[in-house]
């Protein structure tokens, strides 16, 4: 695709800023602006992409990787509101299911070891990843809420942190996981994903694509899973003082 | 696990000792102080009944006892030790609190007195007996512990306390929702534990029959400060401060208007 016809889909930004002006819905400003940074943000990291895929060098491709994960954690750290702590745990935990998941299909010689397979692969790994942390860390807080009285009961007949909330935590394990289950029930019904989508019309045979994308969903279910167990592991402490006593 | 600590000798022959303790809690208005300088023991194998109007800190006394809640002033001794230097487990087990509002874990009734056995890893309590302990019908052993009445429930609660083989028992209004013979059962039973295991009992209770009842000790609390305390007897026949004179004759007045109704 040549840039000219690229400036060409600009027409569908202009097309919406004008029934937003006609509609007064006050958003072309930011319609300008997401239409700036996302082309911006795009080039930039089709450049980077370029680069790291032409260098083919492994401690760049690690960098790459640990770059994206630093991000999802800072990002899933700010929905957690202070119970995951800031940084660290959210990270261990994206860390976690990403070394796992991309291990083993660098172990196991399901995908080439090339920046080009890594990469993409990781950034699907750590988005989906992050999304689980956030919803695990909003979902703990609140069923640890919800569950308040039983866990006081359990604390009160001597049970640790650990055992007074297993029941919040497997709640809010299960509830990180739903969508990511769900969305591999409807996938190909509802909506193609996007990887596959990109590959058929890059010219890949649709079969091909299917693979890959059957390698995608699977390894995101696993990753989901770790994802949120070892979030549970970092974060369930953290509902109680050091007397044993809910804090949340 | 060998396990008998209701004979182990004590290093203290205080259940229970409260050291100017007090709690204070932050709100919005500022701090507030719940309980303020309560200090005053108890020996072991006694039964002490804590009464007063609503909201004078009765509860928040019992959970200081098995550090549900920190003193943030004083200290607060169970057998000579105070309560945070405790391993927190042992703790608890050791001293039983029966909630106000009993709530009940997921599973079945049987599930439930099976709780404490696993958090402790001791073999299984028998709940065909804890169950007739506390006047209950076994039978009711497979129900779902959620249909129970709030009677039942009560009672599974102070059941599920009692499978930990606490050698103190802290009862939060433990018999409200039971009707006159039942609470007449679980009397019972608990002074029979305070004399056949030397259990030590604290008990708060609004009921001020009860108090006279199952007490040997007991203390009045009025807006957080313990405003008498002596022996049951000594209390209801001669209370010795104007605050206590003045509360039983509320509570007389109070008792034979219900009478009338």
């Amino acid at each position: 695709m040549s840039l000219w016809t690229l400036a060409l889909t600009l027409a569908f930004v202009v097309a919406a800023m004008l029934v937003s002006l006609w509609q007064r819905l006050g958003l072309e400003k930011d319609m300008v602006v997401a239409t700036i940074r996302a082309t911006v943000q795009l080039l930039v990291i089709g450049y980077v992409l370029k680069f790291v895929f032409h260098m083919d060098n492994f401690a760049l491709t690690a960098a790459m990787v640990a770059l994206m994960t630093c991000v999802a954690a800072d990002n899933a750290g700010r929905r957690g509101r202070g119970l995951a702590g800031r940084f660290w745990r959210p990270f261990a935990a994206i860390a976690a299911a990403e070394v796992l998941a991309q291990g083993f299909l660098l172990a196991v010689h399901v995908i080439p070891g090339r920046p080009s397979y890594i990469i993409p692969i990781s950034g699907m790994i750590i988005g989906n990843s992050m999304v689980a942390c956030g919803l695990f860390l909003n979902r703990l807080r609140d069923e640890a809420r919800t569950r308040n009285a039983e866990v006081w009961a359990l604390l009160a007949l001597g049970a640790n942190p650990k055992q007074a909330s297993r029941a919040v935590v497997k709640a809010a394990t299960k509830a990180s996981m739903i969508p990511t289950i769900d969305s591999a029930k409807t996938m190909g019904l509802v909506q193609l994903p996007g990887m596959m989508t990109g590959q058929i019309i890059a010219g890949a045979d649709p079969i091909q694509a299917v693979r890959y994308q059957l390698l995608i969903v699977f390894a995101i279910i696993a990753s989901a899973a770790i994802t949120s167990i070892v979030l549970g592991f970092l974060t369930y402490p953290r509902l109680f003082n050091r007397f044993w006593q809910l804090v949340v | 696990m060998p396990h008998a600590p209701a004979v182990k000798p004590e290093p203290s022959p205080w259940a229970i000792e409260f050291r100017d303790a007090g709690r204070v809690l932050t709100s919005e208005d500022g701090p507030k102080s719940i309980l303020t300088e309560v200090s005053g023991r108890l020996a072991r194998g006694r039964v002490l009944t804590l009464i007063g109007p609503s909201g004078a800190g009765k509860s928040t006394l019992l959970s200081l006892c098995n550090l549900l809640q920190t003193p943030d002033v004083g200290e607060v001794f169970v057998w000579g030790r105070e309560v945070r230097s405790w391993p927190l487990a042992e703790l608890r087990r050791r001293v039983g609190l029966v909630m106000q509002q009993p709530v009940m874990l997921p599973g079945t009734v049987a599930d439930n007195l099976a709780v404490p056995s696993r958090l402790h890893g001791r073999p299984q309590a028998d709940g065909h007996r804890l169950l007739q302990q506390v006047g209950l019908d076994p039978s009711i052993l497979q129900r779902p512990a959620e249909e129970l009445s709030g009677g039942q429930k009560q009672r599974v609660a102070l059941a599920r306390t009692l499978a930990n083989e606490p050698d103190i028992l802290l009862v939060d209004e433990g018999t409200s929702a039971l009707d006159r013979e039942s609470a007449g059962v679980i009397e019972r039973h608990v002074r029979c534990l305070v004399t056949s295991r030397c259990l030590t009992v604290v008990w708060v209770t609004h009921d001020l029959e009860q108090a006279r009842r199952v007490g040997d000790e007991t203390w009045l609390i009025d807006n957080g400060r313990v405003v008498e305390q002596g022996t049951t007897e000594a209390f209801f026949e001669a209370p010795q401060t104007e605050a206590a004179k003045r509360f039983l004759r509320t509570a007389e007045r109070g008792q034979a208007g219900a009478g009338r109704r």
